[in-house]
């Protein structure tokens, strides 16, 4: 199973539409398998990144604020959405993996948002 | 110094912010929310027990270009308010178009010293109707002949630049209401539109008018006074009669264009603005930069864009369109039952040139409308200077086939020889008369005489000027 985060740094991006960077995270029999894959895009684009969601054979997809015809596209496309999620993306994956993310999470933060 | 008020006792921020007609947010220095309005609530979806402490930008999911808060570091290390429009996306997965407003907070005590408002208005509504708006640029400017539609095609490109404009053609030919559209639909229209006539004023008031005085510059200047260039900050400036004005200012005009910045009358501080300039003229810059009236330098740094708008007797087919249209106007207004215009009235109306262009023809609507007792307006009703200038003229100009409409409109663009007949060498007594006689009707209040003449008071006075009359 594939996990695809929307990053901003070491945070989930604030929105999907702008999103330039994703991590892609393997994830079989509950566990992590190998390291992350980090991805810059070409450009910040809602639709090039559902086209890569499917591509890829996505199957969660964790981010912040999505529109609603881009969730509805995923969700349509039986593609599970962790979205409005608030945090740094290394939590919200061990999140994702121990099955405890939810839509709207706002996770403590494991380094100063200042650094943002 | 700037002047402070402390309201007596702790305010509480929340109390402050329920009497904001928008969604609004106190952040601390570290740019996390401090206080939300009920309205910021409902706009995001973030209730306050979630959104206060986080910091702003996961809450708000702008697109206002705060990578790492650089919008909000700006604000707190100049202390100036930035003014930004974008979206957000909301917790409905909702994107709302936002005009975001960041400006600065001072506190005199407590262990923050600093921290920013933000209000979020929401404009998606506004964004609508400019929509809507940009794609009839001719809502409110009207013209079929293929010389306008040539400036309508020119016009929302250049909307969209930052780049001067220089509005030419004769007066009454709505250089205003161009420069006027230009810049509503620009994304400065937001902003002000400040429209300052260089030819109104002597020298020295215009100085102090375009660029203010500080207090003490000169007997009377008993407070600072912004000019219209601070005024319009942000905006877009409309020097019209840009013709007219010293070559002494014109030197300062050109250091604003050049550096963004001036100082004002008698001020020893540097004013910085972010103005665009439309400028308009019925004269011939290029002209006056020959005779040396006008600087060079400064007719190149404005004729960055070039409009020229054509009279109205080269604008075929639009004489007959503006006649009905203006008609159908007054009419409403003044609530009588006037339908159209007789054909004898049309053939004179038609075959007038309009050396006042539409600001003319608008006024000889207006005074047929109020003359015409019937339900359509007749040869009686129209304004007696014009049969003095068609009997000059009638032996050239051919009787106009009133039918079928727009080619008998299309009919009525004479050839250069005939207009040249009609505006001819007589045509400056018939002026004169008629300045005359609108003075005397007036009782020589100017406003008045220029209003009935369809004229604008700058006109009028030049033109007294120039006949001699005053």
């Amino acid at each position: 199973m594939k996990i695809l985060i929307t990053t901003q740094r070491d945070f989930v991006a604030q929105r999907f539409d702008l999103t330039a960077e994703v991590v892609i995270a393997n994830v079989e029999n509950g566990q992590l398998v190998g390291k992350p894959r980090a991805i810059i895009m070409d450009r910040p684009s809602a639709e090039d990144l559902c086209n890569m969601i499917m591509e890829e054979n996505i199957a969660i997809v964790i981010c912040g604020g999505i529109e609603d015809r881009h969730y509805q596209f995923l969700t349509w496309k039986k593609i599970r959405v962790i979205d409005f999620i608030i945090g740094d993306y290394e939590t919200a994956l061990q999140q994702a993996i121990a099955g405890k993310l939810h839509p709207g999470d706002l996770l403590p933060l494991s380094r100063s948002d200042l650094s943002l | 110094m700037k002047k402070t008020f402390a309201v007596p006792g702790e305010v509480l921020l929340e109390d402050l912010l329920a009497g904001f007609p928008h969604a609004s947010a106190v952040l601390d220095e570290g740019f996390k929310i401090v206080a939300v309005n009920r309205m910021f609530e409902a706009l995001t979806g973030y209730g306050r027990d979630v959104a206060v402490g986080v910091y702003a930008d996961f809450i708000f999911r702008s697109n206002m270009g705060n990578n790492r808060g650089q919008v909000f570091q700006r604000v707190v290390e100049t202390g100036e308010t930035a003014t930004i429009e974008g979206d957000i996306v909301n917790r409905s997965r909702k994107k709302i178009g936002i005009r975001f407003t960041v400006s600065l907070l001072h506190t005199r005590r407590g262990s923050h010293t600093k921290g920013l408002l933000v209000v979020l208005e929401d404009i998606s509504a506004i964004e609508a109707t400019a929509q809507k708006m940009l794609s009839d640029w001719s809502s409110d400017i009207i013209g079929h002949s293929p010389k306008m539609q040539a400036v309508f095609d020119v016009m929302p490109l250049m909307s969209q630049t930052e780049a001067s404009i220089l509005i030419t053609g004769e007066t009454g030919t709505g250089k205003d209401k161009i420069a006027e559209a230009i810049h509503r639909n620009s994304p400065r229209g937001k902003f002000q539109f400040v429209k300052i006539n260089c030819g109104a004023l002597p020298p020295d008031l215009l100085e102090s008018e375009l660029f203010g005085h500080v207090k003490g510059a000169f007997t009377g200047a008993v407070r600072d006074k912004p000019g219209m260039f601070k005024i319009a900050d942000k905006g877009t400036i409309f020097l019209t009669e840009i013709g007219d004005m010293p070559l002494s200012l014109q030197v300062k005009l050109l250091s604003v264009l050049d550096d963004r910045a001036f100082y004002p009358v008698g001020g020893e501080r540097k004013e910085s603005v972010d103005v665009r300039v439309i400028a308009a003229t019925h004269r011939s810059l290029r002209e006056q930069v020959e005779a040396g009236a006008f600087r060079e330098d400064l007719f190149y740094r404005l004729n960055v864009l070039h409009i020229h708008l054509p009279p109205l007797r080269e604008r075929e087919g639009d004489t007959r369109f503006l006649l009905d249209y203006f008609l159908q106007d007054y009419a409403t207004r003044l609530g009588k039952e006037i339908q159209t215009f007789s054909d004898a009235a049309l053939r004179h109306l038609l075959n007038y040139a309009y050396p006042g262009n539409i600001r003319e023809l608008r006024n000889i609507v207006e005074y047929c409308a109020n003359v015409c007792r019937k339900k359509n307006i007749g040869k009686e009703d129209l304004p007696a200077y014009l049969f003095a200038q068609v009997q000059a003229a009638a032996p050239k100009i051919p009787a106009p086939d009133l039918t079928p409409r727009r080619e008998a409109a299309g009919k009525t663009a004479a050839s250069p020889e005939d207009r040249q007949a009609v505006s001819g060498d007589n045509w400056t007594e018939i002026e004169k008369k008629m300045i005359l006689e609108a003075l005397t009707a007036s009782k020589g209040n100017r406003a008045k005489a220029a209003e009935k003449l369809g004229w604008g008071r700058t006109t009028l006075w030049r033109k007294i000027a120039r006949y001699g009359l005053g």
